[in-house]
């Protein structure tokens, strides 16, 4: 049998047998990457808001920031953030280095900028006229906001994917800020890596499978309620 | 849409939260990727940290990268193989309390058929053929092999430049042997990845066992006197432990049974009144 498919067929007593340590870095992935991508949501779409909706001096400079942070290495986010919480760096003494909590914040610059100019494009995509006619016909300042998420939600959505999925499949941040520690800091990417270069092809393979099949519920789920509500 | 937000905030802080765990005592120990990819790590932490409740964070960066880590204080701790490269910083108080913990060695491979004629009986005459007929795939990566192999080089005369097929990959161990068996080529590799690995690899040894090819893994305490920060105590209770009569005893039974041989050949030889 190659090992492609003995890959396969080990994945699925993997998934069989409840290997506990595989469900520890399945655990692990999604809490990281789903808080992150939640972070990035509570950053990304207020500030996107604003940057389509507000009219300012250097405005495009910052969505040029924007879109070329939409592009972000995450080797290079990972290198940033680690110079910035090792020990003798500047936030060093809050100890963060090699935990998820570094690794969140470094998925967090990966995420961020994706959910901005999803945010965006999907806001300045809405009629011009709305925000100005929902006001009149008397909602308040929030509850335009509200309603204008709602109208822009396929656009919104579509930034959560693009997020999620960015942080996820990242490998060079997370091995960087978070160090790979079995049972602590180690997800389905960087275990990838660890099992390859240990000669473990088929658990790599099998880990591999894990981490499309969970990218595919998630955005299954996503886009079935983007394309339920879009209807 | 406030209550909205209210739970959306709720739902961060219980995530930031239970995104990582209460932490006790942590050490961060810098070491090389042979160790970490033979497992041995992964086998021997878990009774240290069950032991005495110190949480270890074992970094897998290569010697070159570990030894900067130590030199700038961004570690507690290291477990490294290259002992020229760590003695100028046992001089300059970077590193203290060194401890040299166990050996195996490296191994020049090549393909089956060993075209460049390397199997020969003196290690100076090996690397020549390699250098002069064969290609050779150097990690490049500034870890102990890398460093190493330089010094092979050197030391049998020969210019590293001038090597014509000489390829640098920048990766670690495992992915090096990948590369160098398929594009048959001969490389330097610490013996115990080459073992965990040869099955998928088209690759034997061609030379073996000379001095030069011994691999000396040792044990430091970064110095806290010299980088603020730096936890000795804790540091040195893990060299300590891997110092153990019975810890040493599993560092030389690791995975013999799987190999036929140890990768690792324990170093410390107990004291008599020790009672090991």
């Amino acid at each position: 049998m190659t090992e492609l498919a003995s890959g396969f067929v080990e994945a699925i007593q993997l998934l069989l047998h409840r290997d506990p340590e595989v469900e520890g870095v399945v655990v692990r992935t999604l809490l990281v990457s789903g808080f992150a991508t939640l972070l990035a949501m509570a950053i990304g779409v207020p500030l996107g808001f604003v940057l389509a909706r507000k009219r300012f001096p250097g405005r495009t400079v910052v969505l040029g920031v924007v879109n070329t942070g939409m592009g972000m290495p995450p080797v290079v986010a990972g290198l940033f953030v680690w110079l910035l919480l090792v020990r003798n760096g500047p936030f060093g003494s809050m100890e963060l280095i090699y935990t998820t909590r570094a690794m969140v914040i470094a998925q967090l610059f990966i995420a961020t900028p994706m959910v901005m100019g999803f945010t965006v494009a999907s806001i300045q995509a809405l009629p011009p006229g709305l925000p100005d006619l929902l006001r009149s016909l008397g909602a308040s300042r929030a509850r335009t906001l509200w309603l204008l998420a709602r109208e822009a939600r396929l656009g919104l959505l579509a930034a959560v994917m693009a997020g999620f999925g960015a942080v996820i499949s990242e490998v060079g941040a997370s091995m960087m800020v978070g160090g790979n520690l079995r049972g602590q800091t180690r997800i389905l990417t960087t275990a990838i890596v660890t099992e390859t270069s240990r000669g473990q092809t088929e658990r790599a393979i099998a880990l591999g499978l894990i981490l499309l099949a969970i990218a595919f519920v998630v955005n299954l789920f996503l886009t079935r309620s983007q394309q339920a509500r879009a209807t | 849409m406030h209550g909205r937000i209210a739970i959306l905030a709720a739902v961060l802080l219980v995530g930031w939260g239970g995104a990582t765990h209460a932490e006790s005592t942590s050490i961060i120990l810098a070491t090389t990727t042979s160790t970490d990819n033979s497992g041995l790590l992964d086998e021997l932490l878990p009774v240290f940290e069950e032991r005495t409740g110190i949480d270890v964070k074992a970094v897998a960066v290569g010697t070159g990268a570990a030894l900067r880590m130590a030199s700038r204080g961004q570690a507690d701790v290291v477990l490294t193989h290259a002992p020229t490269a760590e003695k100028p910083l046992v001089e300059a108080g970077d590193l203290v309390d060194g401890r040299r913990i166990m050996h195996n060695d490296f191994v020049l491979l090549g393909p089956p058929g060993d075209p460049a004629g390397a199997r020969v009986d003196r290690l100076e005459a090996s690397l020549a053929a390699i250098a002069e007929h064969g290609r050779f795939v150097s990690r490049g990566d500034d870890s102990g092999t890398h460093k190493r192999e330089r010094a092979l080089w050197e030391m049998a005369g020969i210019d590293r430049r001038t090597i014509a097929t000489l390829e640098e990959t920048g990766q670690g161990m495992g992915a090096t042997l990948d590369i160098a068996s398929e594009r048959q080529s001969y490389t330097l590799s610490d013996r115990g990845t080459y073992l965990a690995l040869r099955k998928r690899l088209d690759l034997e040894v061609v030379f073996e066992g000379e001095p030069p090819l011994m691999n000396v893994y040792s044990m430091y305490v970064v110095n806290p006197e010299k980088h603020a920060g730096a936890k000795a105590e804790p540091a040195r209770k893990l060299i300590a432990f891997f110092s153990e009569p019975e810890i040493q005893r599993r560092i030389g039974e690791f995975r013999r049974e799987e190999f036929g041989r140890s990768l690792f050949v324990p170093d410390v030889v107990p004291t008599s009144k020790g009672g090991g």
